[in-house]
């Protein structure tokens, strides 16, 4: 069976696929890849079906070896891809022999990317998924080096694209849409005010649980204590002594402080994709 | 009941007690509503994640239609969970609540116990009970380990830590009982509506 071998990894590399639903009530969230257009993007490139398992790369550095020729494709946070020290395109079907090594530095711009294998990555699914959650500890171990990645057989279907078109990833400044709410009311007007008109810095404190992001105080209206409640990816969750977090993939199923604005789905993956420095602008839709 | 827009795919119903909820969420898991994948229910809430484009005026008015009855009387199973009443603050809860620490341990074995949600790590379920004598505060201070199998009590519930992990409960004793174990279908033990009494060893 081929299987991929890692070398190298950045700060964080992970098995991650479409995620773990409708096991909420037992206390297990989703998960899943935290920007879930480019990992589909990475698996229709190859053909694969829209769940198989890839790697999801932190902030690039990983380095990897092909057991068996394989089809890959790279998506997601634009940068420097090799193969054996050539230059390879994002966004392209890349064929590796057996031995060829897969290079992927520091994205210029964007957080994550990812690396689709025709066939996806065949870990041991845990309760219906392939994702690791790094919160709640599930699923495959996070990757290290010497990390051996079994691959799944070939799906029938064959790519039909040989590249899809690159998408433009914002540099240093992401305008995201959000709706209000659920718990707007527990804020002051001048503090939905100040959301909405200022600058929210994505802090060097952010993974895949969240964003903690710097910027001015969001004054509550209504003291007291909120009992903990579901959170949604996207939630802007304003804890009453300390910063804004942006709960992303692998965000707690119930949490303890009210949740201003939650982000569009559509707009999802530009805050998975936002590093430290960038940024955040929230602009309201209905 | 209230129901409130959380983001473009979540719809969080509000309700005034526990009680409703745990109704609320027995009668969405019998009469399960198409185009809802997760129900994430907690103390007030019960909170709907919906499949992208899902009708959103279907969905509200289905909820107002749920038929509602106590889930006490309709436990979803039973469950017994021997307790070795041995825990670090044993001592703590049997100040704070007037009682001996013999009286504290009678009260929570003598309490029917259901699991109202699950949540803070898989498997964790709050239970509420039916002796307002056990409520708790939390600790002034969390530990930074609890062990696996802990059972403890804070703000009216008490719970059972399913892997060693930071904690701010106040320990009463412990179990020898996996909550969590993911070679079992399904791997919680402890599932909403679920009705637990707990055994002294």
């Amino acid at each position: 069976m081929p299987a991929l071998e890692v070398l190298e990894t950045g700060v964080l590399t992970t098995v991650q696929d479409a995620g773990r639903v409708g096991h909420a009530l037992l206390g297990v969230g989703r998960s899943g890849a935290a920007d879930p257009v480019s990992y589909a993007l990475a698996n229709r490139l190859v053909a694969n079906p829209p769940r198989a398992a890839a790697l999801e790369v932190t902030f690039g550095g990983l380095r990897c070896r092909a057991h068996g020729a394989m089809t890959v494709a790279v998506t997601g946070a634009p940068g420097p891809v090799s193969v054996d020290g050539r230059a390879a395109a994002m966004n392209t079907v890349i064929h590796l022999r057996d031995g060829s090594e897969l290079r992927i530095g520091t994205p210029e711009r964007g957080l994550r990317s990812y690396v689709a294998v025709r066939g996806g990555l065949d870990t041991p699914p845990v309760l219906g998924s392939r994702s690791t959650d790094t919160l709640a500890g599930l699923g495959p171990q996070q990757v290290t080096p010497g990390t051996v990645l079994p691959v799944g057989p070939p799906p029938q279907d064959l790519p039909v694209v040989d590249a899809a078109p690159d998408t433009v990833f914002p540099r240093d400044e992401v305008e995201l849409r959000v709706m209000l709410g659920p718990r707007d009311d527990w804020f002051t007007e001048d503090a939905i005010r100040t959301l909405l008109t200022s600058d929210y810095v994505v802090s060097s404190r952010t993974d895949r649980v969240g964003a903690r992001l710097l910027g001015p105080p969001l004054p509550r209206s209504r003291m007291g204590e909120l009992p903990s409640e579901g959170i949604v990816p996207g939630a802007l969750q304003i804890p009453h002594h300390g910063d804004p977090v942006l709960f992303l993939a692998d965000h707690p199923v119930t949490g303890g402080y009210p949740v201003i604005a939650v982000v569009v789905s559509a707009d999802l993956r530009w805050a998975a994709q936002a590093r430290p420095g960038t940024r955040l602008r929230f602009r309201a839709v209905g | 009941m209230r129901i409130l827009e959380y983001g473009d795919a979540g719809l969080l119903i509000e309700v005034d007690d526990l009680d409703t909820v745990m109704a609320l969420h027995a009668a969405l898991a019998e009469h399960p509503l198409p185009g809802v994948e997760d129900v994430v229910p907690a103390a007030r809430t019960i909170l709907l994640r919906l499949t992208p484009g899902t009708d959103r005026t279907r969905i509200r008015q289905a909820v107002r239609d749920l038929p509602l009855r106590p889930a006490a009387a309709h436990p979803v199973g039973e469950v017994e969970i021997p307790v070795c009443y041995n825990g670090a603050d044993l001592a703590d809860i049997a100040a704070t609540t007037g009682l001996s620490e013999t009286e504290v341990v009678a009260a929570h074995t003598a309490a029917t116990w259901i699991v109202a949600f699950c949540g803070f790590a898989p498997g964790f379920g709050y239970l509420v009970g039916d002796d307002p004598r056990l409520r708790v505060p939390r600790r002034a201070e969390s530990r930074t380990r609890v062990p696996a199998g802990s059972v403890a009590l804070a703000d009216g519930f008490t719970g059972i830590y399913p892997r060693s992990s930071p904690g701010g409960w106040q320990l009463l004793g412990r179990t020898d009982v996996a909550v969590w174990n993911l070679d079992r279908d399904p791997p919680g033990l402890l599932r909403p509506g679920t009705r637990v009494k707990f055994v002294p060893v």
